[in-house]
């Protein structure tokens, strides 16, 4: 079995039993690995736990050093000064608290004003520790929800009455969700939707709790890593941002080459048209998180636009921004795919039937979800779902636009070939900028873009919502961002710089450009704008550095394209620049900046 | 399945468990005699070994178990 395998639902027990050498084994797996610092606040034991999220992450390449309470003291580890944490400096706290860490539960004796007052100091308890870390610590907080007891005392009147046991977990778990509804840097785990999945009877094990004080079976744990690894990783920029799908006996049931897209199986008329159907609606839905859909069939380009056409089919063809159906190997339709989306080839979902077409991506692309369907349709959807490929942490406007953005991309490339001059295609798009100071409106994508951007980012510095707060109100820094619009649509908000003033010099701690704008000189206007800035802060020298990473490398040479002197080169690649305002000229020819006469951005 | 299958079966889930290849097994083999077998490892093991074998343990069960032999005592009397 190959090593990532491990990682795809059903969890197999190697994992805790093979756990030292699957930890050694990723870790001398040559990958990237983003450093991260996670502390446990337990109120059951986390020992297995905290090793399973470390298997779990450094699948997703990131290493993590652990700081783990003592038994049970989540409470007393958040509420009181704690060198030993503060000294740790955590990117994240997760608090394991379970359904055991309740307090109190009604009485059936107690009058309603009591079961409201008891709600209310259990809630009291975790609100005043969360806002606590919140001030102490600048980390996100990742809160498990209560999963549903073991037993019930009246039985499924539990669920109705304000006594029951699972009325009470029910209210928590809705004050909880509250909680996180209005606080930033604040995630919900599910631990009642996990435990219900993985199956109640089967999550509780007391052998388990009064043995070793786990609050779970063992053989449960990697789930909860794998759940809670899915919101670190997509906090990180680890998500996967497109499907890959294939057509015959995956869209639909049949072969269209063969049997006529007359004889496919989909749509509502038969059983097993409506698990094919299910599954498409499944896939549909993923448009509105910002899912790029895309298609790589062994077809005939016709016969596979001729399933894609019947009416009764829930995808269609303007769902899909690139279809790929030809008879090249699928893995090399999956690496065209990524470069003409400007996508890493790690950041596709590949779903495909076929064993032997799921083996050839995971042997030719390194990194790609694939996950392993089964034979039956009406498993795919699951098959995709536990595997959180697409764990959402924060949804912005941007994101549901996204493949509408990218399809206007396809049009500018489709424009370019149009064009001999690349200088007069550039004039042709009518581009229009918006480079300013971060504005709050834009901090939850500028926090999102640190955390996302991989390839065009100079020192790949990750920041969280507060962080970029801080620094657009603090007057040592000086911050832009360059969002972009042209005749065929509006990018968005697509590069940020950060720069620390030191004295008359910025140092340029942050410098990063979305992929989806490359070749249109917005580097050049970002660079125009933040001279002029430096020019009115009277900063007189602009140094960069550049921090090569395995995926920058597209910008080792940015500074000098900038028109920057190099200072120094360390010997794993780092380079520092600096450049003299001196007699600065505008780079950019092409791109109006701040028009007051713009409509595109109003 | 006899007692020196059972303890080969052992041996090679104490091997994955310790990550140690030079592990080997006897009636008297304890706690003590390897050196991460800690409390910690220790619910690994048993859980290991259920998974393995196929059985469920109780608590009366494991709660006194002594050494090697007594588990393999546990495991044969599960099976």
């Amino acid at each position: 079995m190959e090593l990532h395998d491990n990682f795809i639902p059903p969890f197999s027990n190697d994992l805790l039993v093979k756990r030292k050498r699957l930890r050694r084994e990723l870790l001398e797996s040559g990958a990237d690995f983003l450093d991260k610092r996670v502390a446990i606040l337990g109120g059951s034991t986390t020992h297995d736990i905290k090793d399973m999220l470390d298997l779990f992450l450094l699948h997703h390449g990131i290493r993590c050093t652990f700081y783990e309470s003592e038994y049970a003291q989540y409470w007393q580890d958040a509420m009181f000064p704690n060198p030993a944490l503060e000294a740790f400096q955590p990117d994240i706290i997760y608090i394991h608290t379970t359904n055991r860490n309740v307090s109190r539960y009604p009485l059936l004796s107690d009058p309603p004003e009591a079961v409201d007052a008891l709600l209310e100091e259990e809630l009291d308890r975790y609100r005043q520790m969360w806002d606590r870390l919140a001030r102490t610590y600048p980390c996100v907080i990742i809160q498990n929800n209560f999963e549903y007891p073991d037993w019930r005392l009246q039985g499924n009147r539990e669920a109705s009455d304000i006594h029951g046991r699972v009325n009470f977990l029910t209210r928590l778990n809705l004050a909880f969700a509250q909680y996180a509804q209005t606080h930033d840097r604040f995630y919900l785990h599910d631990l009642n939707y996990l435990s219900a999945s993985y199956g109640l009877e089967r999550w509780c094990d007391p052998f388990c709790w009064h043995m070793y004080k786990y609050a779970m079976a063992l053989p449960a744990i990697p789930y909860l890593a794998n759940s809670v690894a899915n919101i670190i990783k997509s906090l990180y920029g680890k998500n996967k941002k497109a499907l890959a799908l294939d057509l015959d006996n995956t869209l639909w049931g049949g072969v269209v080459g063969d049997d006529g897209p007359e004889n496919l199986q989909v749509g509502q008329e038969t059983p097993m048209g409506q698990a094919y159907s299910a599954f498409q609606d499944y896939l549909k839905a993923h448009k509105q998180l910002g899912v790029l859909l895309n298609v790589i069939s062994k077809n005939d380009p016709e016969n596979a636009l001729a399933g894609l056409n019947r009416p009764d089919m829930t995808l269609t063809p303007e769902d899909f921004l690139l279809i790929k159906a030809n008879w090249e190997p699928k893995s090399q339709n999956l690496l065209d795919m990524a470069r003409e989306l400007s996508l890493l080839p790690e950041s596709f979902v590949f779903v495909d039937d076929n064993p032997a077409e799921r083996e050839i991506v995971r042997r030719q692309v390194p990194g790609a979800a694939v996950p392993e369907l089964g034979d039956q349709p009406e498993d795919y959807i699951r098959a995709i779902d536990r595997l959180g490929c697409f764990e959402v942490t924060t949804l912005s406007a941007d994101d549901a636009a996204r493949t509408e953005m990218y399809r206007q991309n396809a049009a500018r490339s489709r424009a370019e070939a149009a064009f001999t001059d690349y200088g007069s295609y550039l004039r042709s798009l009518e581009m229009e900028a918006e480079i300013l100071p971060f504005s709050p409106m834009y901090f939850s994508r500028i926090a999102q873009l640190t955390n996302k951007s991989n390839q065009f980012n100079l020192t790949t510095r990750r920041f969280t919502q507060a962080e970029i707060a801080g620094m657009a109100e603090d007057s040592r820094y000086v911050t832009l961002y360059g969002r972009l619009s042209d005749k065929f649509g509006d990018n968005g908000v697509v590069s940020l710089v950060i720069g620390e003033v030191q004295g008359d010099r910025l140092d340029v701690i942050l410098w990063l450009m979305s992929c989806r704008v490359l070749k249109r000189d917005m580097e050049y206007a970002m660079m125009d704008a933040l001279a002029a800035r430096c020019g009115a802060l009277g900063v007189k020298t602009i140094r960069g550095f550049y921090f090569p990473t395995a995926k920058n490398g597209m910008v080792r040479d940015f500074y000098e394209k900038q028109g920057f002197q190099k200072l120094s080169e360390d010997p794993d690649g780092s380079t520092v620049w600096e450049l003299s305002l001196a007699g600065y000229e505008p780079k950019n020819h092409v791109i109006s900046v701040n028009s007051e006469e713009s409509e595109a951005f109003k | 399945m006899n007692r020196t299958e059972i303890f080969e079966k052992l041996t090679d889930i104490f091997r994955d468990v310790f990550d140690d290849e030079g592990i080997t097994l006897t009636e008297a083999t304890t706690a003590a005699d390897i050196e991460d077998w800690d409390s910690l490892t220790h619910i690994t093991l048993l859980s290991a070994v259920e998974e393995e074998f196929e059985v469920k343990f109780g608590m009366k069960a494991v709660q006194n178990l002594k050494n090697v032999g007594e588990l393999a005592d546990l495991i044969a009397a599960s099976l």
